[in-house]
């Protein structure tokens, strides 16, 4: 009684709404995962701190950072984006959130991290507000799945003030 | 012969009632996609709440083809989250990662800066001319879940029209031609 068609259409359909329900249970699955993250960042330079041209502060500086990102991987995890951010607050802005490095981790056995590096993105202020500035530095990661939904968090990690003074 | 001799046979032997019963369907058919669209719309609060990933500036993490879901809530924008944004005078939306945030206190307002993370520097190039941040307006909304590959069937039929025709042609044969 079937056509071939017919057929075709259903055996497509199911498949199709299988593998919505099995992206659907990954998802569910990775939402009762609870990581346990440890990490440790801290500033050891700040290479060069001045005023801009058009009058905002920049910064460029080193820092260490150890952290140990394994616990956020599971089996439908495609990557886990890893980065730092310095945050601090000031008379303009009541957040500002400045991106300082990041890096991608393909998988589990490259997620224990010990670096030393330079900031990728230097801190540029809005303005000129950084003199003597209590800033924070906080870790964020961005869990990737194979499909399905995303996962964000966040851990803040240490605080360093900037020196009352320009370096050149 | 056997399954186009069919198919001539049973467009032949359509009577008024059928083909009334069809017309009906095939509209149940195109509004009930309708619905889906805007109820999708309305829950995600992103007036277009499914994009197709078209360049490989978010490699590894989004290859072309890849479809993303949107969802704009309140919530204010945090550096680290995937937001899709228009740049006034370009006609298609981008979707980058937010490594800036300015915000201010009293009006709330945000500076967002952003960048591909397959890409080398930020974003101003791709800004409007002078344009240095990315106000709360120019957000659709933050990609919230993805699914890999089904973005390719959207993207070869813009790509080639012939196959959408052939699609679309081959879909209403098949619905003129059931008797259900």
């Amino acid at each position: 009684m079937h056509s071939w068609v017919q057929r075709l259409l259903t055996t497509a359909t199911t498949a199709a709404l299988l593998l919505l329900a099995a992206c659907c249970a990954a998802s569910a699955l990775d939402a009762f995962h609870v990581p346990s993250v440890q990490a440790q960042a801290h500033v050891t330079k700040i290479n060069r701190f001045h005023k801009q041209l058009n009058g905002n502060d920049k910064v460029t500086l080193t820092f260490n950072l150890s952290a140990n990102l394994e616990s956020l991987f599971t089996w439908s995890t495609k990557q886990v984006f890893v980065f730092l951010t310095a945050e601090y607050e000031n008379s303009k802005n009541s957040l500002n959130q400045v991106s300082l490095w990041d890096h991608i981790i393909p998988d589990k056995d490259k997620a224990n991290l010990q670096v030393e590096v330079k900031s990728k993105y230097p801190l540029i202020d809005q303005g000129s507000s950084l003199r003597g500035k209590k800033v924070q530095l906080v870790l964020h990661w961005h869990v990737m799945p194979k499909a399905g939904v995303m996962i964000r968090d966040r851990m803040a990690l240490s605080e360093f003030n900037l020196p009352d003074s320009y370096t050149s | 012969m056997g399954f186009i001799g069919d198919t001539v046979e049973s467009i032949r032997s359509i009577q008024i009632r059928q083909v009334l019963a069809q017309i009906i369907s095939l509209g149940m058919i195109v509004t009930s996609a309708l619905i889906i669209w805007k109820g999708l719309m309305v829950a995600t609060g992103s007036e277009s709440p499914v994009v197709v990933v078209l360049s490989g500036s978010m490699e590894p993490g989004f290859k072309r083809g890849d479809i993303l879901f949107l969802h704009m809530s309140k919530d204010p924008i945090r550096t680290g989250e995937i937001v899709v944004f228009n740049i006034d005078g370009r006609e298609i939306p981008i979707v980058h990662r937010v490594i800036k945030v300015h915000e201010r206190e009293e009006s709330a307002e945000v500076d967002i800066l952003t960048k591909g993370d397959n890409n080398f520097g930020d974003d101003r190039l791709l800004y409007a001319h002078g344009q240095l941040w990315l106000h709360q307006h120019h957000i659709m909304g933050r990609a919230v879940g993805f699914l890999p590959y089904v973005g390719w069937v959207t993207i070869i039929m813009t790509e080639k029209p012939f196959i959408k025709y052939l699609l679309i042609g081959a879909l209403g044969l098949l619905v003129i031609t059931s008797k259900e």
